[in-house]
């Protein structure tokens, strides 16, 4: 029992960290209405960035988490730089981005598949050693923490005009160039924050798991879109601006509490992929079905 | 005020699909006309509001805007002078934003948009007032997803936008022509108070040759990327529907018949 309990406490401070990458996602994906695959590379781009930097160069893990961020920006930026000056469809320009990332992430990483930060200092420890608390413990709270922060800081930002203005990017563009906005900075501006999210997310996962791998980000987006749609679901009823950002969150806690249960369960790891894609590709369907479904059933060869 | 000097404007250049869609456009607006555009389909009317609007570059000829060379800026940069009203009703709002946010993005056209606050509290109380004049209920409903509104509605809403911020020039798209005839004809009205209380300039497209002659101080008439007919003052007041078909029926050789515009 008490094994169950640790791995859901496991899967909730998993489902924070990764939550900040899902507000990533959701940026692109529910605001600007465009799927970025540049997610995959940048989540572990901020992972080798972070490792590289504390265990390569002795930085201090604040200071690497920042560092992080700005790499996911710049990736972000190239991104937005193939989509909107190379004009390429916005799904290209984030594989293109992905694809050379995982170049750019072994030469970060001095051509080494992985890093592990075993003696290094964390964040995480760092507070283990002050409170006395477990490392998943202070994994929970940590994310809880900068994941409140981060949805806080974000309702402000679309709060603003610049923030409306880019909301309004992605809900009609037409509309917000004719009333002078410039969409593809936007555009640009979206793609950046969403892949420095991203990449922050990263380089916390890489603190918290105590190890970077070039692969690490590998899956991201749909962990991301299946996270969505979960929160969707759960917290769909709620329309205010706030509740839909926690419900990215949310739903990342709820789909690492699903994997928890199913690896448990005695599935094998792997799977786990498959089972997401599965999962997303319904979540996207039922829409469509119930759609269709409920024209089906309103027809009538009589009228009424 | 406007000046359309010899634009030329050709899609397709080079393939079997070439159109030349304006074939040396003149055109002078003075300041507080308001001009009724008419003609068939394809003659060029949205194209020359386009041209204006910088939704596409010109192939030659200049477009000058209250002394300013304004050709060669891309949309986005013309946006601060202009007020435009689509002919599709849903593209002039954010269908998943608030009737109050889609406002605050209209009255901020053409201004940095800054890290303020999207809406201040003083703003809300003047959309709220404005909102009344459109006598549809709106102005209760602030905070409701414009989604949620009829075409009419939306139409309404996005001509109010195009105004909050005085244009140097109202660009109206064939704004009525989705809507059913009672919302076309109360859209019609307020375009006309909106026009008369702000003094504004502007240029309608439309395909109602009553509406026509009826609105607006100047008409004129396009066929096949030329302007055919351009009339005003007087000349125009005593027109009659008979006399621009005559007009056109000259100018196209009786293919006229054919046209939509037959139906308004």
């Amino acid at each position: 029992m008490s094994g169950l309990l640790l791995s859901m406490q496991g899967a909730v401070s998993q489902g924070v960290l990764w939550g900040i990458m899902v507000l990533g996602v959701y940026i692109t994906y529910r605001i600007l209405d465009i799927a970025d695959l540049t997610v995959d590379g940048s989540f572990a781009l901020g992972g080798c960035i972070c490792a590289t930097l504390v265990v390569g160069a002795g930085w201090n893990p604040i200071l690497a988490l920042i560092a992080s961020m700005v790499s996911g920006l710049v990736a972000g930026a190239i991104t937005g730089f193939l989509h909107t000056i190379f004009e390429i469809p916005a799904i290209l320009s984030g594989i293109l981005t992905q694809i050379a990332l995982w170049s750019i992430n072994l030469r970060i990483m001095g051509g080494k598949s992985n890093i592990p930060l075993l003696k290094s200092d964390t964040v995480f420890s760092w507070i283990v050693d002050a409170t006395g608390l477990t490392q998943s413990q202070v994994s929970v709270m940590v994310g809880i923490i900068v994941a409140v922060l981060m949805c806080v800081l974000l309702y402000c930002f679309f709060g603003t005009e610049l923030g409306a203005a880019l909301r309004a990017t992605g809900d009609n563009e037409d509309m917000i160039r004719a009333l002078g906005v410039n969409t593809k900075r936007t555009k640009m501006l979206a793609l950046m924050i969403s892949n420095g999210l991203v990449a922050f997310s990263g380089g916390l996962v890489c603190q918290s798991q105590k190890y970077a791998d070039i692969n690490m980000g590998t899956g991201a987006i749909v962990i991301g879109l299946a996270s969505i749609v979960i929160g969707g679901v759960l917290m769909g009823r709620l329309h205010s601006f706030g509740s839909k950002l926690s419900s990215a969150v949310v739903g990342a806690v709820v789909y690492f509490l699903i994997r928890a249960i199913v690896l448990r369960m005695g599935m094998d790891a792997n799977d786990m992929k498959l089972l997401s894609a599965i999962i997303v590709a319904f979540a996207l369907w039922i829409p469509v079905a119930t759609n269709k479904w409920r024209i089906k059933r309103s027809y009538s060869e009589g009228g009424n | 005020m406007l000046k359309i000097i010899n634009v030329h404007k050709t899609f397709n250049t080079g393939t079997i699909n070439e159109k030349k869609a304006l074939c040396g456009i003149d055109l002078h607006i003075k300041e507080g006309e308001f001009v009724t555009v008419i003609g068939g389909n394809g003659a060029g009317k949205s194209t020359v509001l386009n041209m204006i609007a910088g939704v596409y570059p010109i192939d030659a000829g200049k477009i000058i805007l209250n002394g300013e060379n304004i050709s060669r800026k891309p949309e986005y940069a013309r946006a601060k002078y202009l007020g435009r009203v689509f002919q599709d009703p849903m593209k002039g709002t954010a269908a998943g934003m608030e009737i109050e946010e889609n406002l605050a993005l209209a009255y901020r056209r053409g201004r940095k948009r800054t890290l303020k606050w999207a809406i201040s509290k003083e703003e809300k109380v003047k959309y709220q007032e404005e909102l009344k004049k459109l006598d549809l209920g709106l102005e209760d409903r602030l905070s409701s997803k414009v989604g949620l509104l009829s075409g009419g509605q939306r139409q309404a809403l996005t001509l109010l936008m195009a105004t909050l911020q005085k244009p140097q020039l109202l660009l109206l798209d064939e704004h009525t022509a989705a809507l059913d005839p009672k919302t076309a004809a109360k859209v019609l009205d307020l375009t006309e108070t909106m026009i008369a209380e702000h003094n504004l300039t502007a240029l309608m497209i439309t395909h109602n040759m009553k509406d026509a002659i009826r609105l607006g101080n100047r008409l004129i008439m396009m066929h096949e990327g030329r302007i055919i007919y351009d009339v005003q003052g007087e000349e125009k007041k005593n027109l009659q529907v008979k006399d621009l078909l005559a007009k056109f029926e000259q100018a196209s050789g009786g293919e006229f018949a054919n046209d939509r515009m037959m139906l308004a």
